[in-house]
């Protein structure tokens, strides 16, 4: 009884040292499940989804905060992507969130800007050019098209243009069967 | 002299359609009205333009200047002026448009002022930057610039070869540039040796154009070099795959992701042999090639042809049939449809195949895979392309990819087999479009992941910077107002000001602002109002990169 006893302890000490040790040796910092998320996210940082950036929704989806369907520019895609990677049930893009868009990116009107630098401060990948009363433009392979520049502008000068397929980026179709009509 | 030749796996053998169009010499083409010159023709980036609409070119003058190392120059075909640069449709499956220069040639037809390249006293980086500005890219079909692929391997190059297989149906280009004009391909391949200080150089040519090796062989004979090499290989879809003819020249099979480079080989087409003697020996740049009309029309033939010309003026010489109803670029295997008849002859422009629904009927319709494995057997680039078939058929891209997609060539023997009629390289061009684009988006989501992550730390740091020096500061101006009350308002006042707008620091801020009360009235009393500067002018503020927004009432 008491050898049986004593082997219980012994072997919970040894394997409670273990676990200790391994905690500390193997200690992951940070959420490995946040940074996942984060690379699924479009990076846009547009804050549709009502967080400040794709970084902090992912954290929210991780700590279970957030649903997956509330990323526009992820579109059903991201959001398939992410029910894969968590487990969870496919859900349509919550339409609260906003809608499907094209890539677009800001342009920026050059002779109705007046120089105030509200959309400077305003984009989140610092992606808007010029310094007060001068003009400003956006370099547009860094625009992710977040829209976040167009509500701060006082003078309506920001639009979004869709980005064109060029021969660089054109895409080849999905071969599709060619159904003949009937004769 | 007896060479060991080897073998590749798989291959066709088609009809190969060459007679009609080899019986003429290479013929000119008379000026067409426009030249559209498109600046991107080849791989790399887009070159910038350098000429303005209404300004009069020299023929061979640069119109484009590369843009990179990674890029090459394009030229004025012929004299004349630019009536525009403007978006023209592309020779590309995609129908979209590029920029292009267009030229209304003045008939004059004069060239720059040209001068040979003293090669042998330049450095190899010299040579290189010389043939990137002279437009000289692989004419083979891939049209990567040349100059990049000049350059021994990190072990040394010791063998060139140069391809002549033209192993594709109908094309003949490549065959009669060879019959008619073997002494400057040989001295532009002994150029490449030179740069690529290669041992030996090898010449292999399918063994279906007789007239061809006769030619090259003799003039090796004329020039008299002993390292080069005329080979006859075994006539077999795709010999003219660079990993294939390396294969069959000397055994070297080139493995997953690796290049020929990395294992002593270089290979370069006949066609970018002359026209680095061109280049070298004249001083010419790169602004025609050879090009082969063939497929439905009376005289299909091979032509001398400026770049820009559109395909249907060149065509027609040919005699265009009613039927036709399609200009393929390149052959009936990889060839591409144009979108339009019109669409400009580019770098990459071997033949333009006229076709029409009897030359070349519409595929039967696509039936099931009855997993025969015919594909497989027939794959050169030793693939499993009924593999690579259904992971992209079902969009499963990483699949596809562990299966070596990036390998396929595109030749087209699995499509060209296949019992059930599968489109299949249409599936893999389609799996290979859909994953760069997702790489060019993982690229911009990656750059912009790291601006929004950069642009957060700087906010931060800025702020805190701020509160540092603020910090700093009052407790300059509490010891100074300590040590003599009431003799620095002047810089306790604005300090103040400042502090107020920053919400962190509430605490201090009041005990600032008690204080600065606490002076302005002793200074009040004291009667001596020294200088106050508005409090709307900090000074203390650090200089943001976005100024504060009082600024722009312009």
């Amino acid at each position: 009884m008491l050898s049986a006893l004593l082997v219980m302890a012994a072997l919970a000490v040894v394997i409670g040292g273990a676990l200790g040790y391994a905690a500390v040796r193997f200690r992951v910092e940070g959420d490995p499940l946040v940074d996942k998320i984060d690379a699924i996210l479009p990076q846009t940082q547009c804050g549709q989804c009502g967080f400040p950036g794709c970084k902090p929704y992912a954290t929210a989806i991780a700590g279970g905060e957030a649903e997956i369907n509330q990323c526009p520019p992820g579109g059903e895609e991201g959001i398939r992507k992410l029910a894969d990677l968590l487990g969870r049930e496919f859900k349509p893009l919550n339409a609260e969130n906003g809608v499907e868009k094209p890539k677009s990116v800001a342009v920026i009107d050059e002779n109705t800007c007046i120089g105030c630098t509200l959309c400077i401060q305003a984009c989140p990948v610092d992606a808007i050019a010029g310094a007060a009363k001068q003009m400003h433009t956006v370099v547009d392979p860094l625009c992710t098209g977040c829209e976040l520049c167009i509500a701060p502008c006082p003078v309506d000068c920001i639009t979004m243009e869709p980005v064109g397929e060029t021969v660089d980026t054109w895409k080849w179709h999905y071969p599709v069967i060619p159904i003949k009509t009937a004769a | 002299m007896l060479q060991k030749l080897f073998k590749f796996n798989g291959g066709v053998k088609p009809a190969t359609n060459k007679a009609a169009s080899t019986r003429d010499p290479i013929k000119p083409v008379p000026m067409p009205r426009q030249l559209v010159v498109p600046l991107h023709q080849h791989v790399g980036g887009t070159p910038h333009p350098l000429v303005e609409a209404g300004e009069q070119v020299l023929k061979g003058q640069r119109i484009g200047a590369a843009d990179g190392n990674v890029s090459s120059a394009i030229h004025a075909p012929t004299s004349g002026r630019v009536l525009a640069i403007e978006p023209r449709v592309m020779a590309h499956s995609s129908g979209l448009s590029s920029l292009s220069v267009v030229i209304e040639p003045d008939g004059e037809d004069r060239w720059i002022d040209t001068a040979p390249m003293p090669w042998r006293s330049m450095s190899p980086d010299e040579i290189r930057d010389e043939l990137r500005d002279a437009g000289i890219v692989g004419l083979g079909g891939a049209v990567f610039p040349s100059h990049l692929k000049l350059k021994p391997g990190n072990e040394g190059t010791h063998t060139l070869v140069i391809n002549g297989a033209e192993c594709e149906p109908f094309i003949t280009c490549d065959d009669l540039l060879m019959r008619e004009r073997g002494d400057q391909i040989v001295r532009g391949a002994l150029i490449m040796q030179a740069m690529l200080k290669a041992q030996r150089v090898l010449v292999g040519i399918e063994d279906n154009k007789p007239e061809a090796i006769a030619q090259m062989q003799a003039a090796v004979q004329r020039n008299g070099t002993t390292s080069m090499q005329v080979i006859a290989i075994p006539t077999r879809y795709p010999a003219g795959g660079a990993k294939q003819l390396i294969r069959v020249l000397t055994g070297i099979e080139v493995p997953h992701g690796r290049r020929s480079t990395d294992y002593g080989v270089q290979c370069f087409n006949t066609g970018t042999a002359y026209a680095i003697a061109d280049a070298v020996e004249k001083g010419r740049p790169l602004i025609s090639r050879i090009v082969t009309v063939a497929g439905n029309v009376e005289r299909p033939g091979n032509y001398e042809v400026l770049f820009g010309t559109p395909m249907d003026h060149l065509a027609a010489l040919a005699g265009i049939k009613a039927d036709t109803d399609r200009f393929i670029m390149g052959g009936p295997m990889m060839g591409f449809r144009m979108p339009a008849y019109d669409v400009p002859v580019v770098k990459a422009t071997n033949c333009v195949l006229v076709g029409s629904e009897a030359l070349f009927p519409a595929p039967a319709p696509e039936m099931a895979c009855i997993r025969c494995g015919e594909c497989a057997r027939a794959c050169p680039a030793d693939l499993q392309p009924f593999e690579l078939y259904w992971h992209s058929r079902a969009k499963n891209f990483g699949k596809a990819q562990e299966y070596h997609l990036f390998d396929c060539i595109e030749c087209g023997c699995c499509a060209y087999v296949c019992p059930s009629h599968i489109p299949l390289v249409d599936y893999y061009r389609f799996a290979k479009s859909e994953v760069w684009a997702r790489e060019r988006q993982k690229d911009a989501a990656d750059v912009a992941r790291e601006r929004f992550e950069f642009r957060n730390e700087r906010i931060e740091r800025e702020k805190r910077e701020k509160a540092e020096k603020l910090a700093a500061k009052t407790a300059a101006s509490r010891a100074a107002a300590s040590s003599a009350p009431g003799a620095e308002q002047g810089e306790a006042a604005p300090a103040a000001a400042s502090t107020a707008a920053d919400d962190s620091k509430k605490a201090l801020i009041a005990a600032a602002m008690a204080r600065a009360k606490a002076q302005r009235d002793a200074a009040d009393q004291a009667a001596a109002p020294v200088a106050t500067p508005p409090a709307s002018a900090p000074d203390s503020a650090p200089a943001t990169t976005a100024p504060a927004p009082q600024d722009r009432s312009i």
